[in-house]
């Protein structure tokens, strides 16, 4: 993006409320991630069987689990797995998704055929379900709940770019790319990449929420991230035991949960906004 | 309505590769797993002669292509083979718990498409003010708040402290209140962003200045010319929906105790029951295919403008 649009897009964005709301989200989850060693108090794994299941208090500010375990401490260093996550997994469907729809979109033919029978056979499988059905699998654990994740993901991906390619690709200016003789590969560097970016950008933001709930839901499950590590959507899980007696301790990894989503949809829906100039693809 | 029937013919073909193809990973899924795949099958308990048995019996002595024809035969005749856990025939089974998903996601499905479009409807009348921003900030939460937490919370205000549910099981009629509002919840929001936009690209457009110019009441321009139009797309929102509404289902079913198929698919998975888990997830991608299927071909039929590309 050439300066001015830079500036012209960094302007328009931070006209949308919704997306500096968002951004202001995201940005105080990465921030607690990254010093949650720093400003916790407690130790996340750090049992103390005597305090268990106490409710909010001055010492612990969000309670304490079924072991005793600070639950505000927990949750801080799960918003650094829980961004982990779904950074790792969105990064992996675009970088498998994109370039799969763009050579979909491009060359057409029995490769465009080949690659859409393989979006609708992943379509068919609600996206948690495929996730659900990989880790039933492969098993649990983090770098499987990143896999599965990621490649649920990945038919959104491909739909988009080729959906976006197939416009670009009957531009004037492609035509007369080709007329002038330019390869293949500059025209689809130089020439259709930059016009996918912007919607790839929109769709992985919101995906960021959806891989984070994902992710979660395979956790509340018991088949995503194991204990003790704490992840919002196990710590939820574990607190559903607990709903009669401490009701807190599920309430407020929800609460986590619920604000990382929002934050990337705020997020989203600001850029879809923002960018929507360069959306038109004229 | 030329070209309707050549439509449906490739799109019933499209829906049947896809099936094929998803027929041949959940046939793979057993074979990939590390290890001995009547082992897998039979439990780690299992001796050498039952695990012997079991290989004979599923043909796994046999080449790969083979056993996946006889693997699509078995599929045709209804025949999922046999559940590791309990050794009865999954497809019994999984009949046995179809009926409790069926009624969730029917339930919810109804419960999104009544309070989705109404309260679409309202925001695209009421554009831009605050109605439409309190319905727009209710629906982004909706679309937020992961399902599971949301079935807790309720169950705490109405199960634990109002008393006015019950918490889980589905032995009473009202059993079923909780679980449907829980997994409407995402599905509402969806389909309140689809009524409000595709409400609003209606509301623009000149038979309805036409009608108002008439003098028709508002009420009358609404309800009889504006709606009827913009619920075309909205409709197929919540058929594609479908699938969403499954995945939550599995895990709403686990929240309430709800004995679905979801509820099902999970113990499975916890059991290493990998014949159920692998009938049911096809079960799970046929229902979607069906469901998909139907919705193009509704939209088709109802939609006289759309052509079939």
């Amino acid at each position: 993006m050439p300066k001015a649009k830079r500036y012209e897009f960094l302007r328009r964005l931070g006209h949308q409320r919704a997306a500096v709301i968002g951004a202001t989200i995201i940005a105080s989850l990465a921030l607690m991630g990254i010093f949650a060693p720093l400003i916790t108090p407690y130790n996340p794994v750090k049992q103390d069987l005597v305090k268990v299941l106490v409710p909010p208090s001055s010492a612990h500010p969000l309670g304490t689990d079924h072991l005793g375990r600070d639950i505000l401490s927990r949750i801080f260093y799960g918003a650094r797995l829980s961004l982990f996550i779904g950074f790792l997994a969105v990064g992996l469907g675009l970088a498998i998704g994109v370039p799969l729809g763009i050579v979909s979109g491009y060359y057409g033919g029995w490769v465009d055929i080949a690659i859409q029978r393989l979006v609708d056979i992943m379509l068919s499988f609600p996206s948690f379900l495929l996730a659900l059905s990989l880790v039933a699998l492969l098993g649990v654990g983090l770098s499987n709940v990143i896999l599965a994740v990621g490649v649920s993901t990945i038919p959104s991906f491909i739909r988009l770019a080729r959906g976006t390619v197939l416009v670009v690709r009957e531009q004037t200016y492609i035509e007369a790319a080709k007329a002038v003789g330019t390869g293949d590969t500059r025209i689809l560097f130089r020439h259709i990449l930059p016009n996918v970016t912007a919607p790839v950008i929109v769709q992985a933001t919101l995906g960021l929420g959806m891989a984070i709930l994902m992710a979660s839901g395979l956790g509340f499950l018991g088949l995503g991230v194991q204990p003790p590590t704490p992840e919002w959507g196990s710590m939820l899980g574990e607190g559903r035991n607990y709903i009669f007696s401490a009701p807190h301790v599920a309430t407020f990894p929800g609460i986590a949960i619920f604000l990382a989503v929002l934050g990337f949809n705020l997020l989203g829906d600001g850029l879809r906004d923002a960018l929507d100039p360069y959306l038109r693809l004229a | 309505m030329a070209g309707i029937g050549p439509y449906i013919v490739r799109r019933l073909s499209a829906t049947l590769v896809a099936l094929l193809g998803v027929s041949l990973i959940v046939f793979l899924m057993v074979r990939v797993l590390p290890g001995d795949p009547a082992r897998v099958i039979a439990g780690l308990l299992a001796s050498e002669e039952e695990v012997a048995r079991i290989r004979t019996q599923l043909g796994l002595d046999k080449p790969l292509y083979v056993q996946y024809i006889h693997f699509l035969g078995s599929l045709l005749r209804g025949d999922l083979g046999r559940s590791a856990r309990t050794f009865e025939p999954v497809t019994r089974e999984i009949m046995h718990r179809l009926p409790a998903t069926a009624l969730l996601a029917v339930t919810s499905s109804i419960l999104a498409a009544v309070f989705g479009i109404g309260a679409g409807t309202l925001a695209a009348t009421h554009a831009n003010t605050f109605v439409d921003y309190f319905i727009s900030t209710t629906v982004l939460f909706g679309i937020s708040m992961p399902v599971y937490w949301l079935g807790i919370m309720l169950i705490v205000l109405f199960a634990i402290k109002l008393q006015w549910l019950p918490a889980a099981g589905a032995e009473e009629p009202t059993s079923i209140v909780l679980p449907a509002i829980t997994l409407a919840s995402f599905s509402v929001a969806l389909v309140v962003r689809m009524t409000r936009s595709s409400m609003l690209e209606v509301l623009r457009r000149d038979y309805i200045l036409t009608a108002r110019a008439k003098g028709l009441p508002e009420r009358r321009v609404i309800h009889r010319h504006a709606i009827r139009n913009a619920l075309i797309p909205v409709i197929t929102v919540v058929g594609l929906q479908f699938g969403n509404l499954l995945g939550g289902a599995v895990l709403t079913e686990s929240v309430f105790g709800w004995p679905g198929m979801g509820l099902l698919l999970v113990e499975s998975i916890f059991s290493r029951d990998y014949p159920m888990v692998q009938g049911i997830v096809l079960v799970f991608a046929f229902l979607v295919a069906a469901v998909n299927l139907l919705v193009d071909i509704a939209y088709a039929l109802v939609d006289p403008r759309i052509h079939y590309a």
